[in-house]
């Protein structure tokens, strides 16, 4: 049988176990909460930890533990704990700990809807916690890319000393569907950049030509500084404009120039359109069947998928529109990306599908938003 | 755009909706089709409303949710009166007869479903799956043999036979069905 019934968030853990994944620390909630109980059982099978904690706030401070501690970790929650966390993801980002967190979107704000999708979180995900910071963000749009996304969340975690958040929704956590997952063999799974220096040469945050400073675990014999402070080469808090400013320009040059390996995007029929549709997560899903439907009633429709949200893609956004009078931008919130997207092309050509009341986008909608675009301007 | 076949499953918390979507799905995929499952539910753990949707099709699946169902079952009143109006205009109503009195249409399959998996395996939660059975022996949405591995995969270790029993009343009556329909 090729293909097995899986989902979402089944093929988060699994993918976060692919991914080399032996710490998971966190607390309970609806839509995230089959993640920890497929971790629960999985993580001591591969001689990984799994540790349900008192609460969100202390679940994040155990995961940068155990990064620093030299295992590759991870969390998941939705959005009452998503905001619990952000002081931490801000700690994680200062200190350049590599770590994943994975949300699953629910409706909001506080409780919300507990069971309902949303993409309520996608600004949260970026300026969630305070300061500026560079910060990878990934939304999946099926169980198979839940599982592609996890992967490369680690990777991309690990090579870039940040933490990377897995930007998931309801409606993708808690589908099942079939899927057919890569054989080990064919997953790349990515270590975090060491050095043979002899501790006494060892500076945790030196700037090298990667811009990525390599790092040791805590107990193979290198002692270091880790702090939320702003802090020198080796770690140790400094207010010194000559040091704070190379810090911030290298954390924010290393995401900028591997931009070529963070973006993921899918463009489709993007050249010839007339109207393009720019979509992601579950909503990407809605905007394709209306894109399809759309193509058969013979209008030129263009589908901008976007894997990666954060760092926004300007340049992939910008390329799509270009010649574009239209752009479409359905999403489960009344706006977020969407003002991105603005502010990229211009507020004028794009027209917002939002929807923040815990139900899917349909296709319908989007359908009915290419055909009020298209005759908007002939 | 490849033939979509759309299933709405709905009932309230405690039926066994969502289980009864997994198990369809599964099915589905067993047959070598291509299947997605969803759900939606409120947060409590029993009663209020719930339901499963299972989209079967032999290309890819985009959207995973019903646009317009091909199958409608409810299990309650509520989701009778609720979701009738996404039935397509030849699709199948099929309403438990024990928890549905008020019919939308004089096309409804109404069936005491309840009352049969009471009488076949002595549990009212069983009704489910003798809902499924006779879905699948109605339509031919899924073969029985892949039914009977996906029942076995998914309901909770030792109910097994009592399940695979549930499932056989729900193929027979169907059978008898058909037979009476077509005299």
């Amino acid at each position: 049988m090729t293909g097995k019934l899986m989902q979402g968030d089944e093929a988060c853990a699994e993918g976060a176990i692919a991914a080399g994944c032996r710490f998971f620390a966190g607390y309970p909630i609806t839509p995230a909460t089959d993640i920890a109980e497929v971790l629960a059982r999985r993580l001591p099978q591969v001689g990984g930890k799994f540790i349900q904690m008192e609460d969100e706030i202390a679940s994040m401070a155990a995961v940068i533990g155990a990064s620093v501690g030299g295992a590759k970790a991870m969390t998941a929650t939705s959005g009452p704990g998503f905001s619990l966390m952000q002081e931490n993801i801000g700690y994680a980002a200062m200190a350049e700990i590599p770590c994943v967190v994975v949300d699953v979107q629910r409706a909001g704000p506080s409780t919300g809807l507990p069971t309902k999708p949303s993409q309520g979180d996608v600004m949260q995900s970026r300026w969630g916690t305070h300061g500026d910071h560079p910060i990878i963000v990934l939304s999946p749009s099926s169980v198979r890319e839940t599982f592609d996304f996890t992967v490369r969340a680690f990777n991309m975690a690990e090579k870039y000393r940040t933490p990377v958040i897995l930007l998931m929704d309801e409606m993708i956590g808690h589908m099942r569907e079939k899927v057919e997952l890569p054989s080990p063999e064919a997953i790349e799974v990515v270590e975090r950049v060491s050095t043979s220096v002899p501790p006494e040469w060892y500076k945790a945050y030196e700037n090298t030509p990667s811009d990525v400073p390599p790092m040791i675990s805590f107990g193979q014999g290198y002692r270091y500084h880790i702090t939320g402070l702003f802090h020198d080469e080796r770690g140790f808090p400094t207010q010194r404009l000559d040091e704070i400013d190379p810090w911030i320009a290298r954390v924010f040059r290393k995401i900028e120039r591997n931009l070529r390996d963070i973006l993921i995007y899918e463009a489709d029929e993007i050249e010839d359109a007339e109207i393009v549709v720019i979509a992601y997560g579950a909503t990407a899903r809605s905007a394709r069947h209306a894109v399809k439907q759309a193509r058969a009633r013979g209008y030129r429709v263009g589908f901008l998928r976007l894997g990666t949200l954060w760092p926004f893609p300007e340049e992939v956004v910008e390329r799509a529109a270009e010649r574009i009078h239209r752009v479409i931008v359905p999403e489960m919130n009344l706006g977020q990306l969407a003002l991105e997207v603005e502010r990229v092309v211009g507020r004028r050509k794009v027209m917002r599908v939002g929807k923040a009341n815990g139900e899917m986008v349909t296709p319908q909608e989007v359908l009915d938003a290419i055909v009020r675009g298209v005759s908007a301007w002939l | 755009m490849s033939e979509r076949y759309e299933v709405r499953l709905a009932g309230k918390g405690g039926q066994g909706m969502i289980l009864a979507g997994i198990i369809l799905a599964e099915a589905a995929i067993l047959d070598g089709k291509n299947a997605a499952q969803t759900q939606s539910y409120g947060p409590e753990a029993r009663g209020g409303a719930s339901r499963s949707e299972v989209v079967i099709s032999d290309g890819e699946i985009d959207y995973p949710k019903v646009t317009q169902a091909d199958i409608l079952l409810c299990m309650s009143q509520e989701a009778c009166d609720r979701y009738f109006h996404d039935l397509k205009q030849h699709g199948l109503l099929i309403a438990d007869a024990v928890h549905v009195e008020r019919m939308p249409t004089s096309r409804a399959v109404v069936v005491p479903l309840t009352q049969w998996a009471e009488e076949a395996t002595g549990r009212r939660i069983t009704a489910s799956v003798v809902a499924l059975g006779f879905l699948a022996g109605l339509t031919g949405l899924v073969s029985r043999q892949a039914m009977e591995a996906a029942v076995r995969a998914h309901v909770p270790p030792g109910t097994e036979e009592i399940n695979l029993r549930a499932l056989a009343v729900g193929f027979e009556q169907a059978e008898q069905f058909i037979r009476s329909q077509s005299k």
